[in-house]
Parts: C-alpha cells; sequence; structure tokens
C-alpha cells in the first residue's frame, strides 16, 4: 500500500518533471496563465473529492480552505485575462496536469476512512511542493507581464501556505 | 489667580481625575495584511489595548496565538483582539502557516 502510493508520487513526479522540463522552452503568458488556471481548479476537484468522502474535521477543514482560497485567486486570475485581454491557451503542460489529477482522483476514490485521508493530505503536499517548484524556476520567471507575475508570486507564497498546513494536517493525522 | 478655595478645589478635582483618566486610555494598534504578510510583523503594546488585524487580502485568515487566542479575519475585512494577558506571543495564519506575527504585551 505503502509502496503502491510512493511508486505513483515517483510517477507523477517524473511525468510532471519531464512536461516542465519540456514546457521550458519558455512558455508565454497564455500559456502560463492557463497552466495556473488548471493548477488551481485540480486542487479545488481534489478537495471537493475530499469533502465528499472524508470524516475527519481536520482534513474536511483543510479541504474547504483548499475550495475557498483557489476559487478566490482563479477568480482574480480570470479578472487579470480579461483585463489584460489574453486568452489563456491550453498546452502540454496543463494536459500532463490534469492526466495526473485524473489518474489519482481513481486510486483515491478506492481508499476509504484513515487511508484515504492520510493519501488525500501526502498528495496535497506533493502536489503543492511541484506547483512551487515550478512557479518558481518556470512560471514566474517566464511571465512577461508584470501584473501576471505579480499574481502568480503572491500565489507561491499562497501554495507554500497550504503545503506548510498540509504538512501539519499530516502530523495531525499520524 | 483666583484665590477662591471653592474654585482651587473644583480645578483641583478636575486636573486630577484627568490625570487619572490618562493611563487607563486604551490604544488601538492596526496591523495591516497584504499579499499574505503581517504588517509590521512585529507589534509591540499593553494589556488593555487592542489590535486590530485589516484583512486586504480576497482570502480568509486568522491571528493565532498557539495554544491561545485566535481572531478569524475574513476577505477583505477586519478583526480585532483586546489584550488580556502580559507576554511575548507568537501568532501565525492557520490557514496559511507561512505568514508569521509577534506580539509583546507589556503589563
Amino acid at each position: 500500500m505503502t509502496i503502491r502510493l510512493a511508486t505513483a508520487a515517483a510517477a507523477i513526479a517524473l511525468l510532471l518533471g519531464s512536461n516542465w522540463a519540456l514546457a521550458a522552452d519558455k512558455p508565454t503568458d497564455q500559456q502560463i496563465a492557463h497552466i495556473a488556471y488548471t493548477a488551481g481548479v485540480i486542487d479545488v476537484e481534489a478537495a471537493k473529492q475530499a469533502i465528499a468522502t472524508s470524516k475527519n474535521k481536520t482534513v474536511v477543514e483543510f479541504a474547504e480552505s483548499m475550495v475557498r482560497d483557489h476559487e478566490s485567486v482563479n477568480k482574480q486570475a480570470l479578472d487579470l485575462v480579461k483585463k489584460l485581454n489574453v486568452a489563456p491557451e491550453d498546452n502540454d503542460t496543463s494536459k500532463a496536469l490534469s492526466q495526473a489529477a485524473e489518474t489519482k482522483r481513481e486510486e483515491l476514490a478506492k481508499l476509504t476512512g484513515a487511508d484515504f485521508d492520510r493519501a488525500y493530505v501526502e498528495n496535497e503536499i506533493a502536489y503543492h511542493k511541484q506547483v512551487n517548484g515550478a512557479l518558481e524556476t518556470l512560471l514566474i520567471p517566464s511571465a512577461q507581464n508584470a501584473e501576471l507575475k505579480s499574481l502568480l508570486e503572491t500565489g507561491l507564497k499562497l501554495f507554500q501556505g497550504h503545503q506548510q498546513h498540509a504538512e501539519h494536517v499530516a502530523t495531525e493525522l499520524k | 489667580m483666583s484665590a477662591n478655595p471653592a474654585r482651587r478645589a473644583f480645578l483641583a478635582l478636575f486636573l486630577g481625575a484627568a490625570a487619572i483618566a490618562v493611563p487607563a486610555q486604551a490604544e488601538t494598534v492596526q496591523v495591516t495584511i497584504d499579499r499574505l504578510a503581517y504588517a509590521p510583523a512585529e507589534i509591540e503594546a499593553k494589556v488593555g489595548d487592542e489590535i486590530e488585524w485589516i484583512n486586504r487580502d480576497a482570502l480568509v485568515h486568522t491571528a493565532t496565538v498557539q495554544g491561545g487566542a485566535e481572531v478569524l479575519l475574513p476577505a477583505k475585512k477586519s478583526g480585532r483582539l483586546v489584550l488580556q494577558e502580559p507576554g511575548s506571543f507568537d501568532y501565525i495564519c492557520r490557514y496559511h502557516p507561512n505568514m508569521k506575527g509577534h506580539l509583546i504585551v507589556r503589563p
């Protein structure tokens, strides 16, 4: 069980790792906006799955805060792309993120109770780490528009907070 | 200058009352939250003072002392806390623990 999850996490890291690297041929602002938005939507969906499945108050409260924060940031992102008149553009990185999320969702759907809680929270830690790495090394440095860059920087601080929050929840589950 | 004893007594009473009222007056110390940071991050106040956190973010935050008081700060709203006991307190946002503040409360 632990081994299977670890393998899945490694596979996702590998998949994302290679795709982030592919995208490193400098994503455009339109692509960056799409990636950031997709990353937020994925976490909202994962949180909704947790709210529907988990019976643990701490886990549900964490998931609710993920829905609240990511929806708020994505609303700001939508307002910004509208204002800047840039249409978010689908790309390989967004597709890889969605694909990995779908696989994870199916994997989590087979779990219940404490097994689900632990797997969900562990994945939240790994996922936010992954997204934060991409923001720091690729998305923020590549962003051309100052307002988009600034929103991504706030996003990074927010997601670092989420990662720490998830780590805190994980210690409570042990 | 009046030598009227009644007036002198009145003045003494009035000034005396004012002198007592001054140290009892509580202040409000403001902390602004912008882009997931408390500013100023470190504040000093005294027992009886009030801290007002003004949340400029479109996110819900808290000011939470570990094992102690917690103030919920809804998006774009503010929250207040009257300081009850002296001490030196670290506080964080429960939802974003990378937000850190420090509060020194003098007696």
